[in-house]
């Protein structure tokens, strides 16, 4: 089975996010992802990656965050590291209201765990956070069984 | 963005992505209009937004309640569907009046 694998490291600038979630979409579309879920795989994309930059590093301009997507005929699977402040409770920063910000509404995690099929997160306080997401090819495909 | 002032109605027109690299600059456009010019009435024209997340959504919901204790409105017109349907997705809709799409003028 062919696996595409894409590792790209960048600065932890707003304008990035523009740039991880199309390289995402790219990726989906060669995987014949349809629009609809191309749009989500983009959203998804966006909030692990604005989360790193908002919440892992507190906007700080000039630190990393890593990007790893891997394709096979069954899946796409979507890594967005950091090594920032980390998260104390993931169970409680996924719940659906909660923010740190009021004007982002909690949201991120429902977009990311509503738009694909898998979400893990790996946080350790003053180490980083690792999301970890998959999106599984099969059942967009016409039945060929 | 283009933006329109009518009475005290703001019309922006947004085009591209609404993400976190232009929330706060949508922010401030629509706090100060509401603050300097005494806009009350906010409408959110979205025919050419492409994308939208969570800081876009929470800029528009933040707006939506700085409008509120003034007796203020915020309205949406015109969203594409797959930029209302994250839009559902966050319960906006059920606290945000959608108008009705408006004929080309």
């Amino acid at each position: 089975m062919e696996v595409n694998k894409i590792i790209l490291t960048f600065s932890s600038l707003p304008q990035n996010v523009t740039i991880a979630r199309m390289l995402a979409s790219s990726l989906g579309a060669q995987m014949d992802l349809a629009l609809s879920e191309l749009e989500e795989l983009k959203v998804a994309v966006s909030e692990a990656v604005s989360n790193a930059i908002i919440h892992g590093y507190s906007n700080a301009p000039d630190q990393f965050v890593t990007l790893e997507l891997e394709a096979d005929e069954t899946k796409i699977s979507i890594q967005v590291t950091d090594n920032g402040c980390g998260i104390p409770d993931v169970n409680q920063a996924m719940q659906a209201s909660y923010s740190t910000d009021p004007d982002r509404m909690g949201l991120g995690f429902i977009f990311m765990q509503s738009f694909m099929d898998e979400l893990r997160v790996e946080s350790e306080v003053n180490k980083g956070t690792k999301v970890l997401m998959v999106k599984y090819l099969s059942h967009n495909r016409p039945s060929s069984h | 963005m283009n933006k329109r002032i009518e009475r005290q109605t703001l019309h922006l027109y947004l085009e591209g992505e609404l993400d976190m690299k232009n929330a706060s600059e949508l922010k401030s456009v629509i706090d100060l209009d509401i603050e300097k010019k005494g806009v009350r009435t906010v409408i959110l024209h979205l025919d050419d937004l492409h994308f939208i997340d969570s800081s876009g959504l929470g800029v528009i919901l933040g707006r939506y309640k700085k409008l509120l204790p003034l007796e203020g409105k915020l309205k949406i017109a015109n969203a594409p569907p797959h930029i209302y349907r994250i839009m559902e997705l966050s319960g906006l809709p059920k606290i945000i009046e959608f108008l009705p799409k408006e004929p080309a003028v």
